[in-house]
């Protein structure tokens, strides 16, 4: 036994190390290519030395953004109006699916759900700690210990979090966190949590809130602290405080920023997969907009529908996503 | 706001507290440090209870719940070195070669787009031409465009195009560091332009001016003085490729050549479901390294994640 470990190991390092010199190879020719690049379009004099820099800085990245973005978005947007294999159109048909076909229709009310509790849980924890860690000594402590999942991969934290959804027979000793709380609470049969409909919609929610807490945590925090000093004491001479210091002066001070982590957790919450896909595979009423397009094209095998899943997921993040790049800019200007 | 408007009583109440405390201040009590204590415990205890049980016995795990090690201290590392290395974990060798992927993955898929963005961001601040704003708007509009807009068409073009006209590269990471490259260049020109345009402008002309050609320039001046930036987006994308499953789900078809750890992990899922010594195991192997960069370069991660948060 450990002898075939050891053979199988020494396989294991030795591909590992193929794969590293094959890799460490790769990006050194890229970036001597590069080099050489420069040092021969360096040596380029007269007229063309000038359109020959232009080409050399930036024509790699608009081809790579023309190919990898550009044509393909609107290769999507063609797609959805053709049928599953793509050899012919049909029209509006796949829209007429996606918005009238009784699956669909709950996929897009749990996706409404999941765009609304997760950014609202989201920003209003994140808002409360960013309040209260403010004054604790060794606060930059604590606001690691809850930054800390957003360095995680959704997929881990959907490992972490089915571990502590996971059920056993009530009569047996638990293994999973929830369970052995609610019955040392006094709730002798609680539900296997990831089949209990419509339970487990807002038990996935938990986890999109339990990454992005800390986020909105730190960026409220910034926002709270670069709120003039002036404005505040005014505020409180003039009698202003507790709630009403709250709600009044410093909620209404970072009103923008407040919209922005609101927003960009919403863009996030509409674009990730993970989540579902790791804990139910969008199973037992759970199903997300940017799951089932995963599905539709990749399980499915129907690139019409899946497409055009797509480009519904683009125009709802659309708006969103302009808003806040208008807000960034302007902050940026004023700073 | 006149000195005189302040009463004695309020300035004698709040003797030497400056303004900005006024709001922590309400509130500020022993409540409020027992909330955000409860709360850091709360969201810090999923993580613990994982890593425990990934080091506890087999038997232990699949009969009792991992707080009773504390009763019960029993610890193995044995399941690190069956997720790791042994074959009965899934596939012919365990979590090791997908652990290598995902460094093979995520290295170039770094480097790469860093320095196209960074020659792209130069170009347009300081090679300036006529559109060269009309460009850098349109890259920066491309920001919203969200991933799954191109995913099918892009992987059409690795899967079925390239290889009918005899490119064939399945079983490569040249299609996973391709896409991970385009879809990290608006965010990447935007962020990178925003500082490169603004390096002093005596310090650029004072290169021309000694003739240094713009390569030169870019090179010696605009990267060294830009390492700020520069780090900030590299652990920004290190870790979303790291922790990305959707492109690489997409672009490697889930086999130990080329698959990153997301990838399997999220297969494991439901074959080894109820195994959880390794399935935890496994997931703490995915996220030590992420955990690792956190806690060693948290300024940069915080800068790099805030910068990164519009990513499509």
């Amino acid at each position: 036994m450990s002898g075939t470990t050891a053979v199988l190991a020494d396989s294991v390092w030795s591909d590992a190390a193929l794969k590293f010199q094959n890799t460490l190879v790769v990006v050194a020719a890229f970036l001597g290519i590069v080099l050489l690049v420069f040092f021969a379009a360096g040596r380029a004099t007269g007229r063309i030395a000038r359109p020959l820099t232009i080409a050399v800085f930036l024509g790699p990245a608009l081809v790579l953004l023309l190919f990898g973005l550009v044509i393909p978005a609107l290769g999507t947007i063609n797609l959805s109006f053709r049928n599953d294999d793509s050899t012919r159109y049909v029209g509006n048909r796949n829209y007429i699916w996606a918005f009238t076909s009784d699956p669909i229709r709950q996929v897009l009310t749990n996706t409404l759900l999941w765009i609304i509790i997760a950014p609202v849980v989201t920003t209003v924890l994140g808002l409360a700690m960013a309040l209260l860690v403010d004054r604790m000594k060794r606060q930059s402590f604590y606001k690691s210990l809850i930054f800390m999942p957003m360095a995680v991969s959704f997929v881990g934290a959907s490992f972490i979090w089915r571990f502590v959804y996971e059920a056993r027979d009530p009569n047996q000793p638990q293994v999973g966190l929830l369970s052995q709380v609610v019955i040392a609470l006094g709730w002798k049969h609680p539900p296997n949590w990831i089949l209990e409909q419509p339970l487990n919609n807002f038990l996935l929610m938990v986890i999109m809130i339990w990454v992005q807490t800390g986020f909105a945590m730190v960026v409220l925090s910034a926002a709270i602290k670069a709120v003039p000093d002036e404005i505040t004491e005014a505020a409180r001479i003039d009698g202003a405080q507790g709630p009403r210091l709250l709600f009044y002066v410093t909620i209404p001070m970072i009103r923008n920023t407040l919209i922005v982590v609101l927003t960009t957790v919403m863009i996030t919450t509409l674009k990730v997969f993970d989540i579902v896909r790791t804990m139910t595979g969008g199973n037992f009423g759970t199903q997300i907009l940017a799951n089932e397009m995963y599905s539709q094209k990749f399980v499915q095998f129907d690139a019409g529908r899946g497409s055009t899943l797509a480009v519904i997921l683009f125009v709802a993040v659309l708006p969103l996503v302009i808003y806040n790049i208008i807000q960034l800019r302007k902050e940026r200007a004023t700073r | 706001m006149t000195a005189g408007t302040v009463t004695a009583e309020q300035a004698r109440a709040r003797p030497a507290l400056p303004a900005a405390k006024a709001v922590r201040r309400s509130f500020s009590s022993p409540i409020a440090s027992l909330i955000v204590i409860v709360m850091a415990v709360l969201w810090t205890i999923p993580t613990f209870g994982l890593f425990v049980t990934s080091v506890r016995p087999a038997r232990e795990v699949a009969t009792t719940g991992w707080w009773t090690i504390f009763t019960n201290p029993h610890v193995t590392l044995s399941n690190y070195e069956t997720v790791l290395f042994q074959s009965s974990f899934g596939s012919s060798a365990g979590l090791m070669p997908y652990l290598v992927n995902s460094l093979a993955i995520t290295i170039p898929a770094t480097i790469i787009p860093l320095t196209l963005a960074a020659m792209a961001a130069y170009a347009l601040a300081w090679v300036r031409f006529k559109g060269s704003d009309t460009i850098f708007f349109i890259i920066f509009a491309l920001q919203v465009v969200p991933l799954q807009l191109a995913l099918i068409p892009l992987q059409q073009l690795f899967n079925e195009q390239l290889a009918r006209v005899g490119i064939d590269l399945q079983g490569t990471y040249v299609p996973v560091w391709t896409a991970h490259t385009m879809f990290a260049l608006p965010i990447a020109v935007f962020l990178l332009h925003n500082f490169i345009a603004q390096l002093p402008r005596d310090v650029m002309e004072a290169a021309m001016v000694d003739g240094a050609n713009h390569f030169k320039t870019f090179r010696s001046i605009v990267l060294p003085l830009s390492t700020p930036a520069l780090a900030s987006f590299t652990i920004f994308q290190f870790l979303w490729v790291w922790n990305d499953l959707l492109v690489g789900l997409t672009f490697t078809g889930g086999t130990p050549d080329v698959a990153p750890l997301t990838v399997r992990l999220a297969q494991l899922g439901g074959s080894f479901g109820r195994s959880w010594e390794l399935l935890t195991a496994g997931a703490f192997v995915s996220i030590v390294v992420p955990l690792a960069v956190f806690f060693s370069l948290q300024r940069y991660f915080v800068r790099g994640l805030l910068a990164g948060s519009v990513k499509g």
